[in-house]
């Protein structure tokens, strides 16, 4: 098999048995890469001297034998992590001209560890969209078929995994933005618990949602990472101080006695049945190998959408204040005075989305709206959080579909928020509970793939990961790679 | 306006007092945040709200707002929530300034002025909440462009919001003063108001005297004197009622003090069309506080002014009004009790010192207490040489003229300039006896009965021995002689 399909784990052991540089595996990236922009999209920004140097100090301290486990394997960054030196842009042109002074703590991390970072990914505008139609620079094609979206935001970074341009790519889902666009391009992606992982550095949409995680090829790969990144930031209130498990060594852990809920609200009329069945196919290899099935409901999980979608836009509508055409980014041309400085650098900075949803937040925030809208959906997402907190007494696990259907083409929904809003339908309530979830390939309709979701309590990640690892030891669905990238 | 429309006036204030907190790095950066720096050399990327940034909480900042409120017996809120104030301004880096809304640290808490007349009137606190202070627009030396200076970005405050309990301006001063007073013995505000570590805001209506219900009011910003708080209030109530008199309303409104032509005028609509769409900063975590912390916090609190000054009254036998201006400050109330430690069995003369010549010197000299040209020590040992009679009162200001200058103690100063009193009985007599024969018509007038002429020959005595012989001692003898 060739290096650029095999997984972040097994170019561990490669590395480290001095079969292939990392040098030689960084150059055989770039070049797929290279050949994949055209096609893809996947990225703002290659990074390959950079790369290329990082690689050449990887392989001495490989060849020193002293090496830890991530050093000299390849990483993509979505444009979303301040990454030091490097242009961050976050899909926008808000950002086109912002290079970072500083690297995200992600991203540090992975560095630290010697990891070998490829370029940036291509994502939604600020992470706000579910079909990476949304950037600046351009939609991100899904490999599997060129017409269709890669599912967002983090659309570049999936994309890239699935194709095989790199091993494994960080990622962040702030309502289902790891785990949509693994479902539609077939990988594997994990949502950590909110706090698990640093938010430093990670340009903010959602304060509250939003979650840094990976996407990579394996749950085995997802668990190797996971490590890395997670873990308390004294620079992030909200990172929870709380020990880093070895995750890689609870993938053994066995599925028999593990208590699936399957959640009945998430087999509704909007599910594709062909999805369904997929899911349903992948419920029964759980229950072969000794799992215990039973139905769950979250009566208000169906407020999830409408809950989110008041938050989410509330808080960017803040975060998103700093673009101001002061001291960074974007600034329009010959301003006449201060307001149109601001009116222009933002209205020419931002795209439609990005308006679209500060434009939401800033009227539910609005004296006189901040009660009905935006304190009662706090209202419903605490009551969201304590279902899924009920439900964790009954089961261990939540598993149901990760999308309502596979990819769909290009344009198809740019027309109709609310139609491309409801993507996010199954994904939306781990982020408004702040839960751990991931995604992983379970089957395909004709040459789409098709993401099976696996919801766990607070910090479950071992036990999520397990139950993907126990899955991806019986199929192969997270093996194929789309054609013409083999 | 006359005087009679003045009386059936009422006017209401409440004051929102910023004070800065003297913590060494902001509040939520680990900048320092010393002033006067060069310009946007105090601001790192979390105060210039660069893109991923997250802010931490100081935790010194919080210790100080619950000093604050153990300090004016408000309750401390054992949940605390940061919000975000949204709006757009060069100065503020993020486009929100981070500070406390719904749930503020500090709540329901009061302090005592003291009026005019001597009755004490307690002014209410409604809250006090910490926030982040913004950057600065300079205008000087830039024709044409506004710079800005995000040094003071992120400088921790607290916002003392008062209830509309001050009737007048000088009550007002009155209170700011106190406040003032308060964050200075707490050491939690320099409480420099030149360079703007504390400065307030005040809300001012008027109402017609017996109505209840309050009249619109005007929200005067950024006063940062206590004269230019007098002055804009005073203004702005007289403004007031010229405007309902001739028949208009108060509009309300956020204005501003002009100090060079003493009037308020107010801001441009613009700013005040803002909704702030608050809401709980979602970056930072509630404040939570357990009780042992704020007890610890209150264990570390200083002997407070009112405590301090009934105690001087009480164990110095000082009257109230003395015994309020040695607590003004903590550096002068320890001073105080310095001196008297060394002044054993009379602190009222330690009292009248520190209170008399040496306020006059350093008012003079434009010093406070901390800069002091003579240690309490050394004035002790002037008051030391009254009590026992080597030099008068009245010499002993001398000397501490001299002590103020040349910065020498007492005895150095008196025995180098032969100040010493005479109380040598025998010195005095010889002094007398000549002074009788030098003038001998007026001692015959004496003894025929004019007893006023006893003060010429006093004064006669004590201008023969240099002022120095004593005083007590030249009655009793003089009496003696002039007797016959």
């Amino acid at each position: 098999m060739s290096w650029h399909a095999r997984t972040l784990t097994e170019l561990a052991t490669a590395l480290r048995a001095r079969e292939l540089t990392s040098v030689e595996l960084t150059r055989l990236l770039l070049k797929r890469i290279e050949a994949a922009q055209p096609k893809l999209n996947a990225f703002v920004s290659v990074t390959t001297e950079a790369a290329l140097a990082a690689a050449a100090q990887a392989d001495r301290t490989l060849a020193a034998g002293s090496a830890g486990p991530l050093v000299g394997l390849p990483i993509i960054h979505k444009d979303i992590f301040c990454t030091d030196g490097v242009r961050t842009t976050c899909g926008s042109r808000m950002l086109d001209n912002f290079v970072a002074p500083y690297d995200a703590t992600v991203v540090a991390k992975l560095k630290a560890a010697g990891m070998v970072m490829l370029g940036k990914s291509n994502m939604d505008e600020f992470a706000m969209g579910s079909s990476n139609e949304t950037s600046f620079y351009g939609p991100v094609r899904n490999p599997w078929d060129a017409r269709l979206v890669p599912g967002g935001s983090s659309g570049g970074s999936a994309a890239a995994v699935a194709a095989r341009l790199g091993p494994a790519a960080t990622a962040t889902d702030t309502g289902g933005s790891i785990r949509q666009p693994a479902a539609l391009c077939g990988v594997t992606g994990l949502k950590p618990t909110y706090g698990r992982v640093s938010r430093y550095g990670m340009i903010a949409f959602a304060s509250s949602l939003d979650q840094g995680g990976i996407l990579a090829t394996s749950a085995e790969d997802v668990a190797l990472l996971l490590g890395a990144i997670a873990g308390f930031d004294p620079r992030d209130s909200t990172s929870v101080d709380r020990p880093v498990p070895d995750y890689a060594a609870a993938l053994g852990r066995p599925v028999a006695g593990l208590k699936i809920g399957v959640l009945k609200e998430f087999f509704d009329t909007g599910l594709d049945p062909r999805n369904a069945r997929c899911v349903r196919d992948a419920l029964a290899v759980y229950e072969r190998l000794g799992a215990a099935i039973r139905e769950v409901s979250l009566p208000n999980i169906g407020l999830s959408v409408p809950a989110y979608y008041v938050v989410a836009p509330a808080e960017c509508s803040s975060n998103l204040a700093r673009f101001d055409g002061l001291r960074f980014g974007y600034r329009c041309k010959d301003p006449r005075d201060l307001t149109d400085l601001y009116c222009r650098s933002r209205g020419e900075g931002f795209g439609a989305e990005v308006k679209r949803r500060i434009m939401t937040g800033t009227y539910v925030l609005s004296a006189g709206y901040y009660d009905a809208y935006y304190l009662k959906a706090q209202k419903v997402r605490q009551l969201i959080a304590n279902e899924f907190e009920h439900a964790f007494n009954e089961v261990d696990v939540i598993m149901g579909p990760t999308t309502p259907t596979p990819a769909f083409e290009l344009g198809a929904k740019t027309s109709d928020p609310v139609t491309m809003y409801l993507n996010d339908i199954y994904t939306i309530g781990a982020n408004l509970a702040g839960l751990p979830a991931l995604s992983i390939p379970c089957g395909f309709v004709g040459e789409l793939p098709v993401g099976l979701q696996i919801i766990g309590p607070h910090f479950a990640e071992e036990r999520l990961l397990a139950a993907a690892h126990s899955y991806q030891r019986e199929t192969d669905w997270h093996r194929r790679i789309p054609s013409g990238y083999e | 306006m006359n005087s009679t429309s003045l009386e059936q006036w009422e006017t209401v204030i409440g004051l929102e007092i910023h004070a800065q907190l003297a913590t060494r790095s902001k509040i939520f950066s680990g900048s320092a945040t010393a002033y006067g720096a060069p310009p946007n050399t105090q601001a790192n990327l979390v105060d210039l709200g660069y893109p991923g940034v997250l802010p931490v909480l100081n935790g010194a900042a919080v210790r100080m707002a619950i000093k604050f409120g153990l300090a004016i017996d408000a309750e401390i809120a054992a949940r605390s929530v940061f919000a975000r104030k949204n709006y757009f301004y060069p100065d503020l880096p993020k486009g929100y300034q981070i500070s406390q809304y719904e749930l503020p640290i500090v709540a329901r808490g009061a302090l005592e002025i003291v009026l005019d007349d001597g009755t004490r009137k307690r002014i209410g606190i409604t809250r006090a909440h910490l926030e982040e202070d913004a950057g600065k627009s300079l205008h000087e030396g830039l024709p044409g462009a506004t710079g800005i200076d995000l040094n003071r970005a992120g400088t921790p405050l607290i916002e003392i919001v008062s209830e509309p309990d001050l009737r007048s301006a000088k009550e007002a001063v009155a209170y700011m003063k106190k406040v003032h007073t308060l964050v200075r013995y707490l050491e939690i505000c320099d409480g420099n108001m030149q360079e703007g570590s504390f400065r307030c805001d005040a809300n001012v209506s008027v109402r017609r005297r017996g109505t209840k219900q309050l009249g619109t009011r005007t929200e005067t910003k950024n006063l940062n004197s206590f004269r230019f708080v007098e002055k804009a209030i005073q203004y702005e109530v007289a403004r007031q009622i010229d405007v309902l008199e001739s028949g208009g309303r108060v509009v309300q409104e956020t204005r501003l003090y002009d100090p060079d032509r003493g009037e308020t005028r107010p801001m441009r609509s613009k700013e005040e069309a803002n909704d702030y769409r608050y809401f709980p900063d979602p970056d930072l975590l509630p404040v939570v506080l357990a009780r042992e912390f704020i007890e610890e916090v209150r264990g570390s609190l200083p002997e407070l002014p009112d405590r301090k000054a009934e105690r001087f009254a009480a164990e110095y036998g000082l009257s109230v009004y003395d015994a309020g201006v040695l607590t003004a400050s903590r550096e002068l109330a320890g001073y105080y009790e310095e001196v008297a430690r060394l002044t054993p069995g009379d602190p009222k003369l330690a009292a009248n010192w520190v209170m008399g010549e040496l306020a006059a010197a350093l008012n003079r000299d434009g010093l406070d207490i901390t800069a002091s040209r003579l240690s309490a020590a050394q004035l002790a040992g002037l008051i030391a040489r009254i009590r026992d009679a080597t030099i008068s009162g009245k010499l002993a200001k001398e000397v501490f003229e001299a002590m103020w200058t040349s910065r020498r103690d007492a005895d150095a100063v008196i025995e180098e300039k032969g100040l010493k009193q005479i109380t040598d009985s025998s010195a005095i007599e010889r002094a007398i006896e000549e002074v009788m024969a030098k003038n001998p018509g007026q001692l015959a007038d004496y003894r025929s009965g004019k007893d006023k002429l006893f003060g010429f020959f006093v004064g006669q005595v004590m201008k023969a021995t240099q002022g120095k012989a004593n005083p007590a001692q030249v009655n009793e003898l003089l009496k003696k002689k002039l007797a016959g």
